[in-house]
């Protein structure tokens, strides 16, 4: 290759090198050889008459190597641009090579838990301020209902209760039939497979509906407020609403909370029905019991008190859900990267939020006897 | 003349569906020189950039870039709003195009983007930012650090100056300017700034109809009687920075 790189001591003077050859990031790889072989020794002078294309890589290699040695080293023999590359080059990092810090594994870690559970905190803070501020707004309306925004509640509620119901449904009555499945195939060995009502029936009705709901809602629709808000958020859409006086907890988050407040136990309800529905579907077809008897049975097994503790605990979910989301979606930064966090994060700790409350729901239930 | 040209487009059709937005264009962009094109909003500025660029398919014609070899048709562009991966900190866009084409090592790396980051006339600390912590000019700036980071000797700026206060945008002027003379590429502008247009573009280009009406010095396109680049250089705004007349 005609235009290798090299560096060469030609003369008599090993302290006098020249440079030849394309000095350009295309050779970096055999430039980078070429000056860590030569940095070793003390270097008087570089000389460029015979380099035919150099670049700011070529230019800084040599720079480096020139500010090498104890004293600096002469570029001699560019022209023209190259001479004023080299000009340019030789201003640039003057500050030193930067300073790696190495971090102790322990300290890194006890930092780590530091920070999470600051951030722990700060987390619960902004939940707890999100729902003050909702329940500011809330009074708001109370005081002057015509500030209410209908419209757009209606709209949201369309959104996330209406057209959420088909996918709910599926999924609810798919829970019910497996339920049903296992319990027959495994109550069978006992002959006790007449009490798989009596557990489709308190388990839809008193835990799974509802949570599998509030799931199903919390990736579905909380997910994507939190992606809405935190895409208004990003083009200035919340601060250009704040700028005109307006609220925008009011504007935009009551509305979508209110409505995911209203869906929520409406979904439930279906939820719940179709779970039913898909237990005596599977307890008929592969249970042998005939529809009458599964109706009969459920009757006696379940009673409105069990209803009423599934469907008390949906509207909380459904708070819960909404809030974190707009939390999240208010915490958006400026890149896309981030509204893929806080979407992830929102949907992950409304799903955790959402089991934990089941679960104090479900030590509220038992000691007050429901 | 063809030996001289960074950029030789002879006959360019681009059209969307019936639309056609570049109707049989010429233009010669020379070694080493600043063209600045001008244009009516709309008008197929952007549309001829991102077709030069292969962002946009040709109908017909012919564009040929000079040293038409796989290691020499390296350009830069530098996009309206920066374009900068909103995952990676200033320097690691810088670091993107080196890593990608070059096999350097980490140290090299790290240098190269701060030198870079440095003839663009920023710190080492702002390296580490990300691109949502960086103001207008800053982001421009790194956009410019990393559409430089192979040495193009063809660079392309779309509106560089556009979103700048005029300070910022007469510093990123200055700024072209003198990498331009340093490292010697050959610069296709697209611009709305009068004041870019006198201060460092060589030779001007204006569009309407999709086609070249104007080319030539600022001085030469100030004479062509083409009714838009009349009412584009000598309207009122034009009059103020004391072009017409």
């Amino acid at each position: 290759m005609l235009n290798a790189p090299a560096l060469t001591a030609d003369t008599e003077d090993p302290r006098a090198l020249t440079a030849r050859g394309a000095w350009n990031v295309s050779n970096v790889e055999l430039l980078e050889r070429l000056c860590e072989r030569a940095a070793g020794a003390q270097i008087g002078s570089i000389d460029l008459r015979r380099v035919t294309a150099l670049d700011t890589v070529g230019a800084w290699l040599l720079e480096r190597l020139a500010r090498g040695g104890a004293t600096r080293a002469a570029l001699t023999g560019a022209d023209g641009p190259y001479g004023d590359l080299l000009e340019e080059v030789r201003g640039l990092n003057r500050a030193g090579p930067i300073e790696r810090r190495s971090v102790n594994a322990v300290l890194q870690r006890l930092d780590q838990l530091g920070r999470s559970s600051r951030r722990l905190a700060s987390d619960s803070a902004a939940f707890l301020h999100m729902l003050g501020a909702f329940s500011a707004a809330l009074l708001g309306i109370l005081r002057h209902p015509r500030s209410f925004r209908l419209t757009s509640t209606v709209y949201q509620l369309g959104r996330v209760g209406w057209q959420a119901v088909p996918i709910m449904a599926l999924i609810t009555f798919l829970i019910g039939a497996i339920i049903a499945q296992q319990g027959i195939f495994h109550f069978r060995r006992f002959g006790a497979e007449s009490y798989v009502v009596d557990m489709v029936g308190i388990l839809v009705l008193r835990e799974i509906g509802v949570l599998i709901v509030a799931i199903m809602v919390a990736g579905r629709s909380g997910s994507a407020y939190t992606a809405e808000i935190g895409a208004m958020k990003m083009r200035e859409e919340i601060d250009a609403l704040s700028t005109m006086g307006l609220d925008p907890v009011a504007v935009l988050i009551l509305p979508r909370i209110l409505a995911l407040v209203v869906a929520l136990p409406i979904l439930a309800f279906l939820g719940s029905l179709a779970a039913l529905y898909g237990g005596g579907l599977i307890a008929w077809l592969y249970g042998g019991m005939s529809p009458a008897i599964f109706i009969a049975r459920l009757h006696d097994a379940v009673s409105v008190t069990h209803f009423e503790v599934g469907i008390i605990k949906a509207p909380f979910m459904a708070l819960v859900i909404g809030l974190v989301a707009a939390v999240e979606g208010l915490s958006v930064k400026g890149s896309a990267e981030s509204l893929g966090q806080q979407t992830t994060a929102s949907v992950v700790k409304s799903i955790f939020l959402v089991i934990v409350l089941d679960g104090l729901f479900a030590v509220f239930f038992a000691s007050i006897g429901m | 003349m063809a030996d001289t040209s960074a950029i030789h487009i002879r006959d360019l059709v681009v059209g969307f569906g019936e639309k056609i937005i570049l109707d049989h264009l010429d233009l010669d962009v020379n070694e080493g020189e600043i063209l600045g094109l001008v244009g009516a909003s709309g008008g197929g500025k952007s549309v001829l950039m991102r077709t030069l660029v292969g962002l946009l398919p040709k109908r017909s014609g012919q564009i040929d870039f000079a040293g038409d070899s796989d290691d020499e048709r390296r350009w830069g562009v530098l996009f309206q709003q920066g374009a900068l991966f909103s995952a990676l900190t200033a320097r690691q866009n810088i670091q993107f195009p080196l890593r990608e084409c070059a096999r350097l090592s980490p140290g090299l790396l790290d240098e190269i983007a701060d030198a870079k980051l440095e003839m663009v006339g920023l710190t080492r600390e702002d390296g580490d930012k990300y691109p949502s912590e960086l103001s207008g000019g800053m982001t421009k700036r790194v956009a410019l650090a990393r559409a430089l980071a192979l040495d193009p000797s063809l660079l392309f700026l779309d509106e560089p100056t556009s979103g700048l206060d005029p300070i910022a945008a007469g510093e990123f002027d200055a700024l072209i300017r003198t990498l331009h003379r340093t490292l010697r590429f050959t610069v296709f502008m697209v611009t709305h700034d009068l004041n870019s247009l006198q201060a460092i573009c060589d030779r001007v280009a204006a569009l309407a109809d999709g086609r070249i009406a104007a080319i030539g010095r600022l001085s030469s396109v100030l004479k062509s009687d083409h009714p838009w680049v009349q009412a584009y250089f000598h309207g009122a705004r034009a009059q103020k920075l004391g072009l017409g007349n």
